[in-house]
């Protein structure tokens, strides 16, 4: 079995790909490779298109983008050997005009046929719009099946999705995912942005995700500007990155209790979470540390007041999170929910390629802050915990695990954070750059073309979320309707990083 | 003692957590009393409820909405609730630049509240379209669909800001 440098290397590679090679591959080299991808363990990290143009990246030891000119605009799709592919594929398809041979699934994805215009992104031409669409569910034989459809609109305040669960009494036997709903264009809106604006846009895929985004976007530019970014702004990401994660993952933790019926554990997390907003809103400026960070470097800088205030809230976190994870070991009757619940299956996980909670705590290795590592978590000690069962029980350790890394992680940035300045300015050049940011629920893919003048070509920003989605389609089979809310809220998937 | 009992006890002698109400905005008083003439219910109590809606929010605004649910400003001790179902409510609340794939869902949770209802647009892509503006996918605003009562800048806005907001509503309302 080649690894993916040796397969590569007689290929054609794009000088200006930074900081991985991208291989141009014509009609034979494609087909080939999903060949090769049938017995090889290449994890598929992100296929997006431009212009007629497929680009797909994989990853094994190394990384590598590969390209692929469709002349005749079609081109053989990844799903056979790659499930994780189709929604992406079907992206493609809405948007580009690309037509993806030998997918099973012909439905559009984020065309509901409500666009001014179809395949709004195509080079080609810009497309009438689709029309209304008769979108069908999957279809279920057996006895007693009934439907329930749930969303757009969901009953708390959640995110905008249709959910389609086929139920026999109380046990669900499959669910189907639509989304779309909230897709407001942001691939074609990036394109001939300078970068502010660019990267406040970034910032708003997912406003939870909003640093690790940002962050993403600025080393996707650096790397393709060639831009060195100076010390001081790289410790400052990764702080503000390690506060988002924690204050997220807190926030999951207490809402997964809640969903069981604990809301006191919801309650005291609010309120840690709410300390934390409270001490960015002091230290940086903004609550979710929204438009901080920028190409070139970071825009605040962190005051010793700001040291100081941050160090009293990690050693008050460290007492807290000790204490509400002691209560969750402690209270069968919360894990009696948990355990067994929403099991993800780890190999489906590996063949999926999910990351963050989910691939962890389906004994899924990968964080993008180890490999392919990006600095300052060379210069750091820490340790990626992985659990091995996959239920939401799982990944509710996972997350409390994964809040006590940050907060080793936040201890050592505040001790070690170097002096200088914050900003370089990143040079005017064109190039193709990639980056591999983890946020708080996995890692998120982001690459980028720019023009001569530092404009945006075209922007690809790959959430987590599309690769775990799937899994929770799979992981609620044979569970209890009421059981749905729990899982999903383990997962905490974004509904608005995958519908763009 | 379990550390459940021992958190228990230390929040029963340590009391609330919750901050003070903010106070409300008299100009927006005066702006909704205008409207309130059109709408004035006559038996009306001292509470709302509200129905969230997200039109292609980037899920920042439900953060901020989470937090003014939470125990620090809980605002269910001003007799403000989010509801479940449209038919139950007084107001809904927007959040996001509207896509079009959520419009008629959007207009379809606007037609499920009964009269007199209220729009509140909450932060800037609702106001209108933030930084989501022209495109083939997005309205960019409540305002294109739904006859808005009351914004709320912000992006996202501050529980303070959503909490002063939804107080002065209220006032008006009641
Ligand atoms: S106003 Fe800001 S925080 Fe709210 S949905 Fe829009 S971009 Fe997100």
């Amino acid at each position: 079995m080649p690894d993916l440098k040796d397969y590569f290397s007689r290929t054609h590679a794009v000088p200006e790909h930074k900081p991985w090679s991208r291989f141009q591959l014509d009609e034979h080299g494609w087909n080939d490779m999903i060949h090769q991808l049938a017995v090889s363990d290449w994890t598929l990290l992100g296929l997006w298109a431009y212009g007629n143009e497929v680009y797909a990246a994989f990853r094994d030891v190394t990384i590598a983008v590969v390209s692929f000119e469709c002349r005749e605009r079609r081109f053989k799709s990844l799903t056979e050997v790659r499930p994780a592919a189709a929604r992406l594929e079907r992206t493609i398809r809405d948007l580009f005009g690309l037509i993806p041979e030998g997918i099973a699934d012909f439905r559009p994805w984020l065309d509901h046929g409500r666009w001014s215009q179809s395949q709004p992104l195509s080079n080609v031409h810009c497309g009438i719009p689709t029309g209304s669409i008769d979108y069908h569910f999957l279809s279920t034989d057996g006895q007693n099946l009934h439907q329930i459809p749930v969303g757009p609109v969901h009953a708390g305040v959640i995110e905008s999705g249709h959910f389609r669960f086929t139920c026999s009494g109380e046990t669900i036997v499959r669910l189907e995912e639509r989304f779309g709903y909230k897709h407001r264009g942001i691939e074609g809106l990036i394109v001939g942005k300078n970068l502010i604006e660019a990267s406040k846009i970034i910032g708003r895929i997912s406003g939870d995700s909003t640093v690790a985004y940002a962050i993403a976007f600025a080393r996707a530019v650096e790397a393709a500007t060639c831009t060195e970014v100076p010390p001081r702004a790289h410790w400052i990401r990764a702080l503000m990155s390690e506060l988002e994660r924690i204050s997220n993952h807190i926030f999951d933790f207490g809402a997964i209790c809640n969903d069981v019926a604990f809301s006191f554990m919801l309650s005291k997390c609010m309120t840690i979470r709410e300390q934390i907003l409270q001490t960015n809103n002091i230290c940086f400026g903004h609550r979710l540390l929204m438009d901080k960070i920028i190409p070139g470097g970071v825009t605040i800088d962190l005051t010793s007041e700001g040291v100081r205030v941050l160090s009293d809230l990690i050693k008050e976190l460290r007492k807290q999170i000790c204490k509400l994870a002691d209560i969750y070991d402690n209270m069968p009757i919360l894990q009696n929910r948990t355990i067994g619940t929403g099991i993800v299956k780890s190999a489906l996980a590996h063949r999926f390629g999910a990351g963050g909670v989910v691939g962890r705590s389906s004994s899924q290795s990968c964080d993008a802050r180890k490999n392919p590592g990006y600095p300052p978590y060379d210069d750091l000690n820490f340790d990626v915990p992985v659990h091995l069962e996959g239920d939401v029980n799982s990944r509710i350790l996972q997350r409390i695990e994964e809040i006590q890394v940050s907060i080793g992680l936040i201890e050592q940035i505040l001790k070690l954070i170097p002096d200088g300045s914050l900003f370089n300015q990143t040079k005017k050049c064109d190039g193709e750059g990639m980056a591999l940011i983890e946020s708080f629920r996995g890692e998120i893919l982001l690459w980028i073309r720019l023009s001569k003048t530092g404009h945006v070509l075209r922007c690809h920003p790959r959430d987590p979320s599309w690769f775990q989605w799937p899994l929770l389609e799979s992981a609620i089979e044979g569970n209890i309707v009421a059981d749905f809310p729990v899982c999903n809220k383990s997962f905490n998937c974004s509904y608005s990083g995958v519908d763009l | 003692m379990s550390s459940l009992t021992r958190l228990l006890f230390s929040e029963l002698f340590n009391g609330p957590r919750t901050i003070d109400g903010p106070s409300i905005d008299y100009l927006d008083v005066e702006k909704l009393k205008l409207i309130a003439k059109k709408y004035h219910r006559k038996h009306r109590g001292r509470s709302m409820y509200i129905r969230e809606c997200d039109a292609g929010s980037c899920n920042g605004c439900e953060l901020e909405i989470h937090a003014v649910n939470g125990p620090i400003y809980d605002l269910e001790r001003f007799g403000i609730r989010f509801a479940s179902s449209p038919r139950h409510v007084d107001v809904l609340l927007v959040t996001g630049p509207v896509s079009s794939n959520m419009t008629e869902a959007l207009q379809r949770t606007y037609a499920a509240i009964p009269s007199p209802k209220w729009v509140l647009a909450m932060g800037d892509c609702a106001i209108n379209g933030g930084c989501f503006n022209s495109n083939y996918a997005v309205l960019g605003g409540v305002h294109h669909i739904l006859p808005v009562d009351l914004t709320i800048i912000g992006c996202p806005p501050t529980p303070i800001k959503l909490l002063s907001s939804l107080l002065t509503l209220l006032k008006v309302m009641s």
